[in-house]
């Protein structure tokens, strides 16, 4: 019984055996790319990286003749604080390029960890079926009814304040969400020929999955972390904003916003520079990740 | 077969082409054809040919916004679809054209009963009230032989096998007893045995409406069971029409000839079996002339300069090619 | 007009009472048995080196889960397969490997066959890579014979799969399978997913292959002018039995079973002359849950006689090389 695959085969890429013609590429793609996200992008990790070498100021110098100034455009602002101070008279500048640094490597640990976990349990879970995956999958299923916050209050508390004790609540968290959507595409790849014939090459199932499973679901998975990237981001802020984050003096954009609440009215910059940088990252990576999973899924089709 | 029969369906020069990132995609690249009352047509081609763009642009079914008509015109009965507003076609398919596809797991909806989706088709085309439109549509059910129509007007398409859901989509297509059927590789997906039972209701269908139908299949098995002419497509355009008889008999075009020697045949054993070296040409890169010349064991200069007139070669019979000697047209 | 290559005392293959039966379960928490799909019911056949065995029937007819069976993709309920007197499922360890490097195939659709993100030489070379001591340099070698064999020019080694139509995607297939010097290649309906005039060229090869290579074949597929074409010997299925089973001339020139000769009506000859011998079965392929009593056919058949619901007809030599299992003989 054939099921002639209907696909609009226009002609393209398909060519005889004994040419072989290079497939055309698309026009026009260099404008669909996201260069604001991009840049934001970039622009974060650079300052993060760079921050002992770009922040006029040390973040934690205080300098209280100079507390509460405004930003320079400001009346009252001065050069030398061009995004103003705080009010202890730390630089707010050189507060938002070190709480860059706090951001990344957060998200950074939290993602590899919790992505890495929950990749691995995907992939056993949909290869192995069964009992593994039965197991496995309530296991998720009760970690994803846990209330996000509170586990991360609850963690803080229990672990004490700091930025491995972050990572470690964020990794907790998210690592059920990768898994679950992991395992999906497991199970459809699970299904196609090229699994079965490398059982019949011989291969182990380990083998497999390292090969064959891995790979195939790698792009599910990338996309999948981008797109996490902002909501850890406010995870993390969101705890140090209820105080149960990185201790000070080092500086955390949610700290930040928190410490700024109660001068809301005056000194509106301490808490919406913060918060703008926190909406601008997020709102990035979250571009950025909606990009590449448009740009990585007509190659998909390829498949 | 009658010939004097009233001319339906009248495809005049038909240009349907795609836009797409990679370029102009020429799927429909000229094509005429005539479809009368109570006849069958088949439209016969490998993929890419563009016998499926073919049968959506006749319902103006195009994937949008990338596919457009260009040129051409499609008269049903008279009218031509081609400048019909959306609003006027969506009165046109399924009341005077329908379409059955190849895949009856993707034609039903998995969501809805079988007796759900019957009565949803009927209402676009009757007034009655509900009681009135259940009753039509196992009478619909009957009229495609599915047994215990009551029963099955509560069952989802997933309970059914592919044999009993294209009848359904067949009653469908039929109940508002269209002027023309396309059907698209219809078969394809099914058992053999059960093909030739939904092949068969099809003919008996065609007989008590006069439906005319454009079959369109890549298998010569129905051509020669199923239709009374045949159009070979290849690279968008009609490369050879004529009566089933003598098109079998004697193909006249070498891509129709060779395509016929590729098909391994039940009733004889054979040594070897010819097959056509090479590709199709890509749709969005057409070569000047013919577009079989690079494939073709007969091909002359001439061939690569231009591209061959369609000329007649028996009663009713023509084909593109430069090899052909015009026989005086008898129609 | 195919002959049958010289055969050995034992032949290649030989399936023995193959069964293989799914269990049908209810229930979320606990999971219960409520009945089994006799996939495959006791089926036996043999296979010779250098032969082409065809298996052919409809859907739910078992000869997917058959050809599954001897590639060790599921394991039999009954019965056993054995490669040259040893039993397939009883291998482990250097004898496994070795068999993965006798027995191979190629499945339907080219594009599910091949891994998406490797090259072509990788895929190609997985037996090779598994199951033997091939140093890189040997494996590139051999890649480039295969693709030789198959017709493919070595550029394509290096390539990934998405930019192949599917009749050389076919052949990479192929080529994959013939890497670890097979003497079986099981072919699940190697032509079915591709356009008309590419089946052609594939059949050839395959044909030209079996004589250059010796090989043999398992060739399921339900097109029965494909069979006819390659097969030497064919069998034709019908819920997990085997109803006839003969040499392919035999079957084709004179088929006996009433499921046969149904099956050859309805695969329409491409001559509109041709005489119409309708066998137009009633009703729809049972579910091999619940396969009818006695002969699986009997409620379709329009020959039935009353023993055929009580009393299952045994696999009987009718004619020389000719089997049946019909009441009717």
């Amino acid at each position: 019984m054939a099921r002639v695959e209907e696909r609009i085969d226009v002609g393209f890429g398909p060519s005889p055996a004994a040419e072989l013609s290079a497939r055309p590429r698309p026009r026009g793609d260099l404008a669909r790319l996201p260069w604001a996200s991009f840049f934001i992008i970039v622009v974060l990790v650079l300052v993060a990286v760079l921050a002992p070498l770009i922040a006029p100021h040390s973040p934690t110098e205080q300098s209280l003749p100079d507390k509460l100034r405004p930003p320079a455009w400001q009346e009252g602002g001065s050069t030398k604080h061009l995004l103003g101070t705080d009010v202890l008279g730390r630089d707010v500048l050189s507060r938002i390029i070190y709480g860059a640094r706090v951001s990344l490597i957060v998200a950074a640990a939290a993602l590899l960890a919790g992505g890495g976990v929950g990749l691995m349990v995907g992939i056993v879970s949909g290869y192995l079926g069964g009992r593994v995956d039965s197991f496995l999958m309530r296991v998720v299923d009760a970690t994803l009814t846990f209330p996000t916050i509170l586990i991360a209050l609850l963690l803080a508390v229990s672990l004490g304040q700091g930025l491995q004790t972050i990572a470690i609540a964020i990794t907790v968290l998210i690592w059920a969400r990768f898994a679950r959507v992991v395992r999906g595409e497991v199970l459809a790849v699970k299904t196609r020929d090229f699994v079965a014939l490398a059982r019949v090459h011989g291969c182990s199932h380990l083998r497999i999955m390292a090969i064959h499973i891995v790979p195939n679901v790698l792009n599910t998975f990338m996309v999948l972390l981008t797109l996490h990237i902002g909501f850890v981001i406010i995870v993390e802020a969101s705890l140090s904003f209820l105080g149960a984050g990185i201790p000070p003096p080092t500086p955390s954009w949610g700290q930040m916003v928190a410490d700024g609440r109660s001068h809301i009215a005056s000194a509106w910059w301490l808490s919406v520079v913060p918060g703008g940088a926190i909406v601008l990252v997020v709102l990035a990576f979250n571009l950025f990740g909606d990009w590449l999973r448009d740009w990585l899924d007509p190659r998909l089709r390829q498949v | 077969m009658n010939a004097a029969a009233p001319v339906v369906l009248e495809v005049k020069d038909l240009h349907a082409y795609l836009y797409t990132r990679w370029g102009v995609v020429r799927a429909v690249d000229g094509v005429s054809f005539v479809l009368r009352e109570g006849e069958t047509l088949g439209l016969v081609g490998e993929s890419g040919c563009g016998k499926t763009m073919t049968g959506l642009s006749v319902l103006r079914l195009l994937p949008e916004p990338a596919g457009r008509i260009v040129r051409g015109q499609v008269l049903l009965q008279g009218e031509d679809l081609v400048t019909k507003s959306e609003a006027e076609m969506r009165r046109v398919r399924g009341r005077r054209i329908s379409m059955i596809l190849q895949d009856p797991q993707t034609s039903l909806n998995p969501v809805f009963t079988i007796g759900d989706q019957l009565v949803e088709a009927l209402r676009m085309l009757y007034a009655d009230a509900a009681p009135a439109l259940s009753h039509r549509a196992e009478e619909a059910l009957r009229s495609v032989k599915v047994a215990a129509p009551e029963q099955r007007m509560r069952a989802y398409p997933h309970q059914m096998s592919g044999g009993m859901k294209q009848r359904v989509v067949g009653a469908i297509a039929v109940a508002g007893e269209p002027r023309v059927l396309i059907a698209d590789e219809p078969t394809t997906a099914l058992d053999v045995t059960i093909q030739l039972q939904y092949l068969t209701l099809l003919k008996e269908i065609q007989a008590r409406t006069r439906l005319a139908m454009l079959f369109i299949t890549h298998d010569f098995g129905i051509v020669a069971r199923m239709c009374d002419r045949v159009a070979v497509m290849y690279a968008g355009r009609i490369v050879e029409s004529g009566p089933t008889r003598a098109l079998f008999r004697a193909p006249r075009h070498p891509y129709t000839e060779a395509l016929m020697a590729s098909v391994p045949r039940m009733e004889a054993s054979v040594e070897r079996l010819p097959s056509i070296e090479g590709q199709p040409p890509p749709l969005h890169d057409l070569p000047v002339g013919c577009r079989f010349a690079p494939r073709c064991r007969y091909v002359e200069d001439r061939c690569r300069r231009e591209y061959p007139p369609t000329l007649p070669v028996g009663p009713a019979h023509e084909a593109a090619c430069w090899r052909v000697e015009p026989s005086p047209p008898s129609r | 007009m195919l002959e049958s290559g010289a055969i050995a005392a034992e032949p290649l293959i030989r399936v023995e009472n193959l069964t293989k039966h799914f269990p049908v379960t209810r229930g979320l928490l606990i999971a219960r048995t409520t009945g089994q799909v006799k996939a495959v019911d006791g089926i036996s056949f043999t296979i010779g080196r250098q032969e082409t065995f065809g298996l052919v029937g409809e859907s739910g007819c078992g000869k997917t889960t058959t050809s599954r069976l001897l590639l060790r993709l599921e394991r039999p309920t009954a019965g056993r397969v054995l490669l040259d007197g040893q039993d397939v499922h009883a291998l482990t360890g250097a004898d496994l490997s070795k068999y993965h490097t006798r027995v191979q195939a190629v499945f339907q659709d080219p594009w599910s066959s091949l891994n998406p993100r490797l090259r072509v030489r990788d895929t190609i070379a997985e037996a090779l890579v598994v199951n033997r001591r091939v140093s890189k340099a040997g494996r590139l070698e051999r890649v480039e014979e295969v693709l030789h064999q198959v017709g493919l020019p070595l550029a394509v080694a290096s390539r990934y799969p998405h930019e192949f139509s599917g009749g050389q995607r076919q052949r990479i297939a192929l080529a994959s399978a013939l890497a670890s010097d097979p003497e079986l290649i099981v072919l699940d309906e190697p032509v079915s997913a591709l356009d008309v005039s590419i089946r052609a060229q594939i059949m050839n090869l395959l044909k030209d292959l079996q004589a250059q290579q010796q090989l043999s074949y398992l060739l399921v597929a339900h097109n029965l002018a494909t069979v006819r074409y390659i097969a030497h010997r064919t069998a034709v299925m019908y819920l997990g039995k085997i109803v006839e089973h003969a040499d392919t001339e035999s079957l084709y020139r004179s088929p006996l079973h009433p499921y046969t000769k149904a099956l050859f009506a309805a695969a329409l000859p491409a001559d509109p002359d041709a005489p119409r011998d309708d066998m137009i079965l009633s009703g729809e392929v049972p579910s091999p849950i619940d396969p009818p009593s006695g002969c699986h056919f009997h409620p379709r058949c329009p020959f039935a006689m009353e023993q055929c619901s009580r009393v299952e007809p045994a696999l009987k030599a009718v004619a020389a090389g000719h089997q049946v299992s019909c009441h009717l003989y």
